[in-house]
C-alpha cells in the first residue's frame, strides 16, 4: 500500500476486502484466540487467490426491508423549507456538537478564578482551535475589558516612556501568524503515573490560533529601547493578577514576539486577553500575558511570582530550574485516545497533533504495539514553525489489544523522549514541561485507556 | 513653471521637517510620551535587587492585623491552609536558613511544597502581595501594609523574629536568610538566548528506531476502575459522529465482543434539557464573585450552594437577607462578609438556592 495514494477517512476499503467471506470468519475466530501467525497465513492465502469483494460493513448493515430507512424515507429537511439568513447574527455550532466543551478537571483547583479549563482535543480537526474552545488559564478571573479604555505602556531602558491606545496599536503594520500555545503544566498530572482518563485532561492545555498583531520590536524601536544593555523584558497584565513574566530578548529581536489583538480572524476572546495579549511563540502559555498593559525593558530578570514560586521545575537533587520557557518537541494521538470507544474492527485513521517550541515538526512516527515497531505518519499541511502540525496514519485494527504511541522530531533534530528517558533526567516531581511519549491502550472491547508502559 | 515646482517642493520639505520635529518616528501620530505620573502608577514591579521597591516599613504585629482581616480566610491563620490555595508556610527549618537550601525539597516522600520552601527571592513575595493581593481586591494594600504582611509571613517561617520591622533599609539582609535562596538554577536549555549562559543541548536524546526497538511493552500504570467516572461521563465528552464514540463511564466496562451502542445523535441531544434558570444564577454568582468562596456542589471557603439549599429549602427571604448581611458561626469559623450587590440580584440568587441550587 502506498500511503500517499490513500485518502483518509472511514470509506477507505480495508485489505480485508481481498479476503473471502469464509476467510474473514476464520481470521477473526483465530485472531480472537491470539493466533497472529494464523492471520498472516490467511492474508497470504487471500492475496494469492483473487478474492471476491466483501465489505465488512458491520457499522452500516443493510436492513431486511432492502434499504436504509434514512435513504428510503426522505426526511423533513429534504421535503420542507429551511431557516432564513441571519437567524443567528453570530453563528453557533450544530446542536449535535454540544459535547465539545472546554472542561475543568475535577479536584484540580479549589476556585474557578485561579484555574484551568481544557480544550477537547479528542474531537478537533486540523490545527486551528475554535476560539470558543481555546483552553483557559486564569490566575485571578477573566474580564471583558472596554478596548477604548485600555492603554499599553512601554518604560524602563528606553529613550522615552510611551503610551498607546488600542486604536494606535491597530494602526501599525500588522502580521498574522499561526502559533500553538501550551501551558507549561500541560500533562503535569501524568508526570508520576496515570491520573486522568482522556486527552482533553492529559494534553488539553494546548491550542493553536492565527494571531494578528504588531511585532513587539516595532514598538520597542519606536520608544528607542536600549536593545544592547536591556537584556530582559518584563510583560505585565492589566487585570487583578497583573501577571508578570520575564520575556526572552532573543525572541523579541527576532521579530517573533507580537502584541496581538486578533485571533482566528476576529478580536481575541475575553478569556484569551481581549483586547491585547503578548504572543511569545514556542514559550509556555504563562508568558503570553493577557490584558497586556505594560512592557518594561531592564538589564536583569525579574523573578516574578510565576517564575519564582510557580512555573519552576523541581529536579531530583532538590534544586528548581528557573526561567524554563521553551516547550520542547511533543506529540499526542487524539484518536484513538483515552475514553473513546472504537466501533468495530477494521480501518481507522490514527490522527494526532505534533508541535515544538523550537521550530517546525520534521517527522512523526506512530507505533501500535507500545513502541516496539513504528511507522512514519503523514504530516498534513500546513507545517509551520511553532504551530500545531496534524499527522495521520492508516491503521487496520484486528480487534486485539494495541498500544498506540506517537513520537515527534523537530527541525533541530530533537526527538520526543520516552517517560523513562525524561524521568531519568528530571525525576517525577517536576510538574512542568512533560513532553513524554503518550500511550493509549486499545482494549479488545474497543475502549481506549490512558496507560504508561514499561 | 520651474518656480511653481520649486514652491511645491519647498512646501513639501517644510511639511516633512515639521512632522519630523514633532515626532521623530517612522510611524508619526502613533503613541505619545507617558507622563511621570502615569509611569509611577503602573510601574510597580520590584526586582530581586530591589529596584522598584518603595520606601516604607511594617512590623510583624501590624502585618498580623492585616493578615487576620484580609488574608486568613483563604490562607489560614498561620498561612498553612490548603483549602483555597496551596499552603504558604511550613516545611523549612533553621538549618535551611543557614544553608539557603530547603532540605525537604530533595525528599521524594515529603508531601507538599509550600511557597516559603520554593521562593528564593524575598522581592517576589513583596511584589506579588503588592500587585495581586488580597484575592478579591488586588492593589488595595498600602506599601506599609505590604511590608507588614511580608514580615508576618517571614516570622511564621522563623526567618525574622516576632519583634521585627521589615523595611526597604533591611530587606537585603532578610534576603540573606531566605531558606531556599540558593535553590534555583538557570543553567538549562529551556531559555531561548544566551542571557543565562545555559546549556545548548536538550536533556534527552531519544533516537529514531523503527523496528524491534524494545521488548514487548507492558502496561505499568493505568487508572483504577473506581476512577472510571471521576471525570464525568466520557460518552458526553466525545463527538456523536465519527470513527469513535465516548465510553459510557456511568456503566461498568463492557466485555470484549459486546457491540458498542452508537446512541443516535438526536436522542443524546434531546436528553440534555437546558437549565436556563441555573445558567442565569451562575452568571450572577460569577458576576458578584460569590464563586470565589462557594462552589455549587462543593465547599470552598464557605459551604457549597447545594449544602445551603438543603438546609434552607424554600426560605427565599432568609437567604436573600443573609447574602446582604453576611454571617458567621453557621458553617464554620470563617465569617462571610456583608455583600454589596443589588437586592434584585440577591433575590434571584436566593430563589435559585431555595429551589435546590441546580446548575
Amino acid at each position: 500500500m502506498k500511503e500517499d495514494n490513500i485518502n483518509s477517512g472511514r470509506v477507505q476499503k480495508a485489505p480485508e476486502n481481498f479476503l473471502t467471506q469464509g476467510g474473514i470468519k476464520e481470521v477473526f475466530a483465530e485472531g480472537k484466540k491470539g493466533r497472529r501467525d494464523f492471520i498472516r497465513h490467511a492474508f497470504a492465502a487471500a492475496a494469492a487467490g483473487a478474492a471476491a469483494p466483501m465489505a465488512m460493513a458491520q457499522g452500516n448493515p443493510v436492513p431486511t426491508e432492502g434499504g436504509d430507512p434514512h435513504i428510503l424515507n426522505l426526511p423533513e429537511h429534504a421535503t420542507g423549507l429551511g431557516q432564513g439568513v441571519a437567524v443567528e447574527g453570530y453563528g453557533k455550532p450544530s446542536k449535535y456538537e454540544a459535547n465539545l466543551q472546554r472542561r475543568q478537571s475535577p479536584g484540580l483547583t479549589q476556585t474557578t478564578q485561579a484555574s484551568v479549563s481544557f480544550a477537547p482535543l479528542q474531537s478537533l480537526f486540523g490545527i486551528v482551535t475554535p476560539s470558543g474552545l481555546h483552553f483557559e488559564r486564569h490566575h485571578q478571573g477573566w474580564w471583558d475589558i472596554d478596548p477604548s479604555k485600555h492603554r499599553f505602556m512601554i518604560n524602563g531602558m528606553v529613550q522615552k516612556n510611551m503610551v498607546f491606545t488600542v486604536d494606535e496599536i491597530m494602526r501599525l503594520p500588522s502580521v498574522s501568524r499561526f502559533h500553538f500555545i501550551e501551558c507549561g503544566a500541560n500533562t503535569a498530572v501524568d508526570w508520576g503515573n496515570v491520573a486522568v482518563p482522556t486527552v482533553q485532561y492529559t494534553h488539553g492545555m494546548l491550542s493553536c490560533s492565527e494571531f494578528t498583531g504588531v511585532p513587539l520590536i516595532t514598538l520597542l524601536e519606536l520608544a528607542g529601547a536600549d536593545l544592547k544593555n536591556g537584556k530582559f523584558v518584563l510583560a505585565e497584565g492589566g487585570d487583578g493578577s497583573a501577571m508578570t513574566r520575564t520575556i526572552p530578548m532573543s525572541l523579541i529581536t527576532s521579530g517573533e514576539v507580537l502584541v496581538a489583538y486578533g485571533q482566528n480572524g476576529e478580536m481575541l476572546r475575553p478569556e484569551n486577553g481581549y483586547p491585547l495579549r503578548l504572543i511569545v511563540p514556542g514559550v509556555q502559555g504563562v508568558s503570553w500575558v493577557k490584558y497586556l498593559r505594560r512592557i518594561e525593558v531592564g538589564d536583569k530578570p525579574y523573578a516574578a511570582k510565576d517564575e519564582a514560586v510557580h512555573y519552576i521545575d523541581l529536579q531530583p537533587g532538590g534544586l528548581h530550574r528557573q526561567y524554563t520557557n521553551i516547550q520542547e518537541v511533543k506529540s499526542v494521538v487524539t484518536t484513538p485516545s483515552g475514553g473513546q470507544v472504537l466501533l468495530d474492527k477494521g480501518f481507522y485513521n490514527i490522527t494526532g497533533l505534533a508541535w515544538s517550541g523550537k521550530g517546525k515538526i520534521k517527522r512523526v512516527d506512530v507505533s501500535t504495539d507500545g513502541g516496539r515497531n513504528w511507522r512514519q505518519a503523514r504530516l498534513e499541511t500546513p507545517v509551520l514553525s511553532k504551530a500545531l502540525t496534524r499527522f495521520n496514519l492508516n491503521w487496520i485494527w484486528d480487534g486485539k489489544p494495541a498500544i498506540i504511541q506517537s513520537r515527534a522530531q523537530d527541525e533541530t533534530g530533537h526527538v520526543q523522549p520516552t517517560y523513562q528517558q525524561l524521568r531519568g533526567v528530571r525525576g517525577t516531581r517536576s510538574i512542568y514541561h512533560n513532553n513524554a511519549i503518550q500511550s493509549w491502550l486499545v482494549q479488545e472491547n474497543g475502549e481506549v485507556k490512558n496507560v504508561q508502559v514499561s | 513653471m520651474s518656480r511653481f515646482r520649486n514652491a511645491v517642493l519647498t512646501a513639501a520639505l517644510l511639511a516633512v521637517a515639521s512632522l519630523a520635529s514633532a515626532q521623530a518616528s517612522k510611524y508619526p501620530g502613533v503613541g505619545r510620551d507617558a507622563t511621570p505620573k502615569e509611569v509611577a502608577k503602573w510601574d510597580i514591579d520590584v526586582r530581586p535587587d530591589f529596584k522598584g521597591l518603595p520606601a516604607g516599613s511594617g512590623s510583624v504585629a501590624s502585618g498580623q492585623d492585616v493578615w487576620e482581616a484580609k488574608c486568613a480566610h483563604c490562607h489560614g491563620v498561620f498561612g498553612e491552609s490548603n483549602e483555597v490555595f496551596s499552603p504558604l508556610i511550613g516545611g523549612t527549618s533553621a538549618e535551611d536558613i543557614k544553608t539557603g537550601r530547603v532540605a525537604n525539597l530533595s525528599r521524594t516522600d515529603y508531601p507538599g511544597r509550600t511557597t516559603i520552601m520554593k521562593v528564593a527571592t524575598v522581592s517576589t513575595l513583596w511584589d506579588y502581595i503588592n500587585r495581586a493581593m488580597p484575592w478579591t481586591n488586588p492593589k488595595t494594600l498600602t506599601p506599609d501594609e505590604v511590608y507588614g504582611v511580608t514580615a508576618f509571613l517571614l516570622n511564621l517561617a522563623n526567618v525574622v523574629p516576632e519583634n521585627f520591622t521589615l523595611s526597604d533599609k533591611n530587606i537585603a539582609e532578610v534576603q540573606n536568610r531566605m531558606p531556599n535562596r540558593n535553590g534555583m538554577q538557570t543553567q538549562h536549555a529551556m531559555w531561548p538566548g544566551n542571557e543565562f549562559g545555559g546549556a545548548k543541548k536538550p536533556d534527552t536524546d531519544n533516537k529514531i528506531c523503527m523496528n524491534d526497538c524494545k521488548p514487548e511493552a507492558k502496561v505499568a500504570s493505568f487508572l483504577p476502575d473506581f476512577a472510571r467516572n471521576a471525570h464525568g461521563n466520557l460518552a458526553e465528552q466525545n463527538r456523536l459522529v465519527g470513527q469513535q464514540r465516548g465510553a459510557d463511564t456511568t456503566k461498568p466496562e463492557p466485555k470484549a465482543g459486546t457491540p458498542v451502542s452508537a446512541v443516535p445523535a438526536a436522542t443524546a441531544v434531546a436528553a440534555k434539557a437546558e437549565n436556563s434558570e441555573g445558567k442565569a444564577a451562575m452568571a450572577l454568582l460569577n458576576k458578584h464573585s460569590c464563586t470565589a468562596c462557594h462552589g455549587v456542589d462543593k465547599k470552598i471557603v464557605g459551604p457549597g450552594f447545594n449544602e445551603v439549599a438543603k438546609k434552607y429549602a424554600g426560605k427565599v427571604d432568609y437567604l436573600a437577607g443573609k447574602i446582604k448581611a453576611g454571617g458567621s458561626g453557621v458553617w464554620g469559623p470563617i465569617p462571610m462578609p456583608p455583600q454589596t450587590l443589588p437586592s434584585a440580584d440577591a433575590q434571584k440568587i436566593a430563589e435559585w438556592i431555595s429551589k435546590g441550587a441546580s446548575k
